[in-house]
């Protein structure tokens, strides 16, 4: 900065010759694990102005949500943020669940937990991991990635899927933890807090990393509200908002863990935010543990064929549970008609699903609130006169995910 | 009386004026506008300093095919307390909804920008998936379609199987 200080000063003198350039960064680049393009104007490394294009991944998520049943949408909730699926689609199913009204058992409640923390862990894991990837730091980003591996195992033991996971069910789950998996979830976990240490000996006070994340991407804290900016990156300015305490769901707010902030709000900090929040995450889950070991064998899902339908083994036995599973397939199940917005906070921020259901079986509108989408648009503000170099700790910290900006 | 009636109840106060219809639906407060007094009303909204919605969360649209108005601008608006009791977290006060008609003749809306700076993109994006014009907006071109794309996707008339031109590289 000091430096274009200077340049600037010359240019105003007419000693510096003023043409600028015209660079096109994207959409496919090695150093942005996200989708998008980039037209810059760069004044040497100093960026005069640029134009942040999304939409690249772009598939009519809506569209299609509107032709299938509410139960067919629930996998293109997955494909959203594909790094912490569960986190999508418990954000639709709450929304369907308050139009209909219905109350999920105490355990289906718990395992919710569990799977949200589990999941977001591998989104914030990715997040950091290819922060450093992406400025050449190839060893942190193993440790990361090995740590990630162990979420996406469990999450397999829980749903039978790695990455896209449609766990969560309207009314519910897919189906209780299988057996084995709390001891698995003690291992990993053990595992995950030497790898997070390694981690963090690596990176957080490494020269090189600091200089690069700190002092870049700010932007004032009304510029970041007025942007509508959540998650990470509002905390790290300061503002302890998380919906998980603000707006209580699930059993949060039996739960005791803290919220993150940071001071300044630049790359550092929503670096440091991020790497707490998993400590917090680990806390969350170990809490979770006691309450599905006290209520083994108690249901997880609403027992209303009307929303839930009833598990194989009834439907093989018996013709009633045969023609309630059947009808639940084929026509879909009937969402009450009217309009709900249920949100949870992702990683990203707040994740929020607004539903509208004119009562048959398909939805008439499913709109999805993107994180992603509300905070790469400050991206501009964030780096004009600034240098080429913080775009790509800044873009990692933003943590773009293509798939559930563009939708 | 519920916190969300109470809501609705305090909106209607300030802006009661303005107010077509409003409910509260599984919690929800919402209050119906009319599109030319939507600006207006949400930038009241905005500066009240009892109700101080200073987040614009969320701005999309819905096609009601077949009924008059024919589109829903819907915003969903929260009220963040930024200065919460030392070591708490951030509350948010109250949410709301508020929706406006646009009919299809005249597919347009005061753009609401200047109040948030979220709006810039979400527009955008109405306008690309939906068609409906934002008077005053800085900057209003597609943002998840690219320039060639013939129609609104969103829109119940569109077919989701239509095909488009294919467009040659562009340099």
């Amino acid at each position: 900065m000091t430096q274009s200080a200077i340049q600037r000063a010359q240019r105003a003198k007419g000693d510096l010759h003023t043409e600028t350039q015209v660079l096109s960064m994207g959409p496919s680049h090695p150093a942005t694990h996200g989708t998008v393009k980039i037209i810059l104007e760069i004044d040497g490394e100093e960026i005069v102005e640029m134009d942040v294009q999304v939409g690249y991944l772009h598939r009519g998520f809506e569209k299609e949500c509107e032709s299938g049943t509410w139960y067919q949408a629930i996998p293109y909730t997955d494909r959203l943020n594909y790094n912490s699926a569960i986190l999508a689609n418990l954000a639709f199913c709450m929304a369907v669940e308050k139009l209909l009204g219905c109350e999920i058992p105490r355990r289906g409640i718990w395992v919710r937990t569990l799977a949200s923390e589990l999941s977001r862990m591998g989104d914030h894991l990715t997040r950091l991991g290819a922060a450093c990837l992406e400025l050449g730091a190839m060893t942190p980003f193993l440790y990361g990635i090995e740590a990630r591996e162990l979420c996406w195992d469990l999450q397999e033991m829980l749903c039978g899927a790695r990455v896209t996971s449609n766990y969560i069910r309207i009314g519910g789950i897919q189906r209780d933890v299988t057996p084995g998996f709390i001891e698995r979830l003690h291992a990993s976990l053990v595992r995950i807090e030497v790898l997070l240490a390694d981690f963090d000996k690596v990176v957080t006070s490494n020269r090189i990393f600091v200089d690069r994340f700190r002092n870049t991407g700010m932007l004032p804290l009304e510029k970041l509200i007025s942007y509508g900016v959540t998650g990470p990156m509002l905390r790290a300015a300061g503002v302890p908002l998380d919906l998980r305490k603000a707006e209580p769901y699930l059993a949060y707010d039996e739960i005791d863990f803290d919220v993150p902030i940071g001071t300044t709000g630049d790359n550092y900090d929503r670096f440091l935010v991020c790497q707490e929040e998993l400590v917090q995450s680990i806390r969350i889950m170990r809490q979770c543990v006691p309450v599905l070991e006290k209520t083994v064998g108690e249901a997880v899902n609403v027992v209303d064929p009307r929303v839930r339908w009833p598990g194989k083994e009834r439907v093989f036995g018996r013709m009633e549970e045969l023609i309630q599973l059947f009808k639940g397939v084929t026509e879909g199940i009937k969402v009450p008609v009217g309009e709900a917005y249920a949100a949870v906070e992702s990683p990203n921020g707040e994740l929020g699903f607004y539903v509208v259901s004119d009562g048959t079986g398909k939805p008439y509108k499913v709109r999805c609130r993107p994180p992603s989408f509300t905070n790469v648009a400050p991206m501009r503000e964030m780096l004009v006169g600034g240098m080429l170099a913080d775009i790509v700790p800044t873009f990692d910290m933003i943590n773009m995910i293509g798939g559930e900006c563009d939708r | 009386m519920g916190a969300a009636d109470e809501l609705v109840a305090r909106v209607c106060t300030l802006v009661g004026a303005d107010v077509v219809d409003s409910h509260t639906h599984v919690g929800d407060a919402t209050v119906l506008v009319p599109v030319d007094r939507a600006r207006e009303v949400l930038q009241r909204l905005r500066d009240d300093p009892g109700l101080a919605f200073n987040l614009l969360v969320d701005l999309t649209a819905v096609d009601y095919l077949g009924r008059e108005p024919r589109f829903e601008i819907v915003y969903h608006l929260a009220s963040l307390d930024l200065v919460p009791p030392a070591g708490e977290p951030c509350r948010i006060r109250h949410r709301l909804r508020v929706k406006a008609g646009v009919t299809e003749k005249r597919c347009e809306a005061d753009s609401v920008c200047a109040l948030w700076d979220a709006a810039n993109w979400f527009e955008r994006e109405v306008y690309d998936l939906y068609g409906v014009v934002f008077r005053g907006h800085p900057d209003l071109r597609r943002i998840l379609l690219y320039d060639e794309f013939e129609g609104h996707p969103l829109r119940k008339d569109y077919p989701k199987e239509r095909r488009q031109p294919l467009i040659g590289p562009r340099n």
